[in-house]
């Protein structure tokens, strides 16, 4: 049977179908619907971890008793994992083991564009890379063929563009794989430096044996068609190159590591010219040319964003587009009617915080009116970020800094951030934006909502308890949607000598649908203060403030903003 | 054929890729789709690729390369109408969603949008789906009525359209969705 699926969907079928009994998973744009349709599949035990790197521990674990394991995350979630995939390399598997890495050109919804092949190379573990979502599926099986023949986790890398788009994919069924027998075996996994010197040979013999091999790999091939130009990609760039240039003769890469260095070598004499065609880092490029093959490439490409398809018209054929209005005002992304992260954000732009920020929907009371955050790095940075503030410009400075982050983003990285500012004796002031779910990437449970992944209820961890066992004193729990409770819970938290935690709670207003009145201006005194927090519901006709009631879901921020009481709800 | 469908998180979209989609799967015919997820979706610019042919390779539309431009709104249509063919059209939605730079009187949303579109030698067809939809009894479903309009430009047969819509709609939200595509369809 042939279905259009995500390429994330994809790869969820092909999980399923390689017969993979365990997965572990942190979500992540662009790679969160991996997860969340592979716990359709009963066959599969399917779980969100507190972090990428908790998942990878999970599912290597899985592997090395027997099982054929998955591990996804983002590209910045390796980052995160990165310590038990370096050592993981070492061990290798016992059940097959493939980790799912989602990288985002362009950064339609991330803070950094890093090129995650570079861990492959780094790791010494191959990586396969699909380009739609028919290969996202059989990849994803092949790993795991690799994975086993290997001994080693394999990666597959996505990008955005393949990750989230759609195409057709032929359904197979399911190979049932028998659980491997478990030998305890602590030259192989318990890295001890005796047994890891001994391991790393094998990692070195077996990145050699692969290197070798991946020259007869049916998913690197030549395409021959005109030889004047000679194209060497992989990923999405394939499906470009297809388009832009039809008859250009392709080297498509199926693994981009190890390289098929031979076949390339092979090809790059049967063509005039050879032009490397990746988007970021030039990571073929550089390895082409040590291996001595002339080539051209970030010569005529930016390591920056995605290439697309005029791009490559543009470098290759001197072909023009008609190019886009200028002067158009933008439409960035802006915290929903309701959010209830918007009170916040106005009550610490109000008070002049700096504002050491998080990862999540809440990047965006960085944006004006609100225009409140001065850092965002990366998951749970928010802590330790603040705590540099403190410890560089003095305690009394201190009183003006805070640090904001998500509950699912403090379950992740926060709560050892926290326990450093209490054991190091600082006057860090903490905001737990408390939506009750991880927001940005849609929805997801997490240890503090006490929903498994399956949607299975679960002791829920508790936020104000952890706090406290973190050896925080002074806990205030205020409503998100007051705004006059937060200022002054803030302004006691910046006066307390010693760690201040806040937790400012309402769930996420996309999640509850709240279905309360809307409000209405009436006599509007056209002051603008209701302007000034940035609610899309509120705009200004004729010179006045107006709510558009489809937009309004009555949380009864502006009503606050008011001086004049011209805002009230409907009946 | 390749629409490019344009307009601001939370307008529904996404639906009238989906019915697509599902229509070439009827007829057989290859098929990509293209959407972004994440934060660009909170009351941003959204826009998403719709490719059917015998063959499809690339997801997303080249600059000057759509047949059709479906914009949910009036901005997102100039913003994107550099995607259009020589011959394409624009078919868009008369709405003005004012984005947060307008609101907070940062930037002035542009006059005569239309006009300058028309101007520059594009065709463009317009259309008040949301009031159509409130004449309905239901302001959702305007992307519905977007939908049919479009069906009817690309001369999809009416019951194919209907076929691939009622795969979608949710059993409760039938009726009003077909009187929806109808009014779409035959505007």
């Amino acid at each position: 049977m042939k279905k259009l699926l995500l390429g994330n969907e994809a790869i969820a079928r092909g999980v399923y179908e390689a017969g993979v009994t365990v997965s572990s998973a942190y979500p992540g744009t662009p790679s969160t619907e991996i997860s969340e349709n592979l716990v359709q599949y009963d066959d599969v035990y399917c779980e969100w971890a507190p972090n990428e790197k908790v998942a990878l521990e999970v599912s290597l674990g899985a592997s090395i008793a027997g099982a054929r394991s998955l591990a996804c995350m983002k590209h910045v979630g390796l980052n995160v994992a990165a310590d038990p995939l370096f050592t993981f390399s070492y061990t290798g598997v016992n059940g097959g083991m493939v980790i799912v890495v989602a990288d985002d050109p362009g950064m339609h919804s991330s803070q950094n564009e890093q090129d995650s092949r570079f861990y492959a190379r780094s790791a010494h573990i191959p990586m396969l890379e699909p380009s739609d979502s028919s290969e996202c599926k059989n990849y994803v099986k092949l790993a795991y063929e690799i994975s086993e023949k290997y001994d080693t986790p394999v990666l597959v890398r996505t990008t955005t563009r393949v990750a989230h788009s759609q195409s057709f994919v032929e359904l197979e069924d399911r190979v049932d794989v028998p659980l491997k027998e478990y030998q305890k075996d602590i030259t192989k996994y318990a890295m001890m430096p005796a047994s890891a010197i001994h391991r790393h040979i094998v990692v070195e013999d077996r990145e050699n044996r692969l290197k070798a091999d991946c020259n007869d790999f049916a998913i690197n091939f030549e395409e021959i068609n005109d030889t004047s130009l000679g194209i060497v990609c992989s990923g999405i760039e394939y499906q470009y190159i297809k388009e832009a240039l039809p008859n250009a003769s392709v080297f498509k890469i199926g693994m981009v590591y190890p390289l098929p260095i031979e076949k390339i070598k092979e090809f790059s004499k049967k063509v005039d010219r050879l032009v490397v065609v990746e988007s970021l880092e030039p990571f073929f490029e550089n390895q082409l040319k040590a291996n001595g093959i002339e080539c051209e490439g970030k010569n005529l490409f930016s390591i920056q964003g995605e290439l697309n398809v005029a791009i490559i018209k543009k470098a290759l054929l001197n072909e023009d587009v008609e190019e886009n209005v200028k002067d158009l005002p933008g439409r960035p992304p802006v915290m929903c009617a309701g959010c209830p992260h918007r009170g916040v954000f106005y009550v610490l732009h109000k008070l002049k915080k700096v504002v050491c920020a998080d990862i999540g929907c809440y990047t965006l009371g960085a944006q004006p009116p609100l225009s409140a955050v001065d850092t965002v790095i990366c998951m749970g940075a928010s802590l330790g970020v603040g705590q540099g503030f403190e410890h560089a410009r003095g305690k009394e400075y201190s009183k003006n800094v805070v640090s904001v982050i998500g509950d699912s983003t403090f379950v992740h990285s926060g709560i050892t951030g926290l326990i450093n500012a209490v054991y190091n004796k600082t006057n860090t002031t903490l905001i737990i934006l408390d939506n009750s779910t991880t927001g940005m990437t849609g929805h997801q449970d997490h240890p503090a909502t006490g929903i498994t992944l399956k949607g299975e209820t679960t002791k829920k961890l508790l936020l104000d308890n952890v706090i406290k066992a973190c050896g925080v004193d002074d806990l205030q729990i205020v409503d998100a949607y007051d705004m006059k409770a937060i200022e002054s819970a803030v302004k006691h938290a910046s006066e307390y000598d010693g760690v201040s935690v806040i937790i400012a709670q309402r769930p996420c207003v996309l999640k509850i649908k709240m279905a309360k009145a809307p409000y209405k201006i009436d006599n509007c005194k056209n002051c603008g203060m209701c302007l000034k927090i940035g609610c899309p519901a509120i705009s200004k006709k004729n010179g006045r403030a107006v709510i558009n009631p489809v937009q309004c879901v009555g949380c009864g921020l502006c009503e606050q903003m008011c001086k004049f009481g011209c805002i009230k709800q409907e009946d | 054929m390749n629409i490019l469908i344009v307009g601001v998180g939370g307008q529904g979209t996404l639906l009238a890729s989906r019915v697509l989609g599902g229509l070439a799967s009827i007829k057989n015919l290859d098929c990509k789709l293209s959407e972004v997820h994440g934060m660009s979706q909170r009351g941003g610019s959204v826009v998403t690729h719709v490719k059917i042919a015998d063959k499809v390779y690339s997801p997303i539309i080249a600059q000057g390369d759509a047949d059709i431009i479906l914009s949910f709104e009036e901005l997102e249509a100039i913003r994107w109408q550099h995607f259009l063919k020589k011959d394409g059209v624009i078919v868009c939605n008369l709405q003005q969603i004012e984005p947060m730079p307008v609101i907070i009187g940062k930037a002035e949303y542009p006059e005569a949008i239309i006009e300058r579109i028309e101007n520059s030698g594009k065709k463009i067809i317009t259309i008040n789906a949301l009031e159509i939809a409130e004449e309905l009894g239901n302001a959702k479903c305007a992307n519905v009525v977007m939908l049919g309009l479009l069906a009817k430009k690309l001369d999809i047969d009416f019951e194919d359209i209907k076929k691939a819509l009622l795969q979608i709609v949710k059993p409760k939200f039938v009726d009003i969705n077909l009187k929806a595509l109808e009014k779409g369809y035959n505007y």
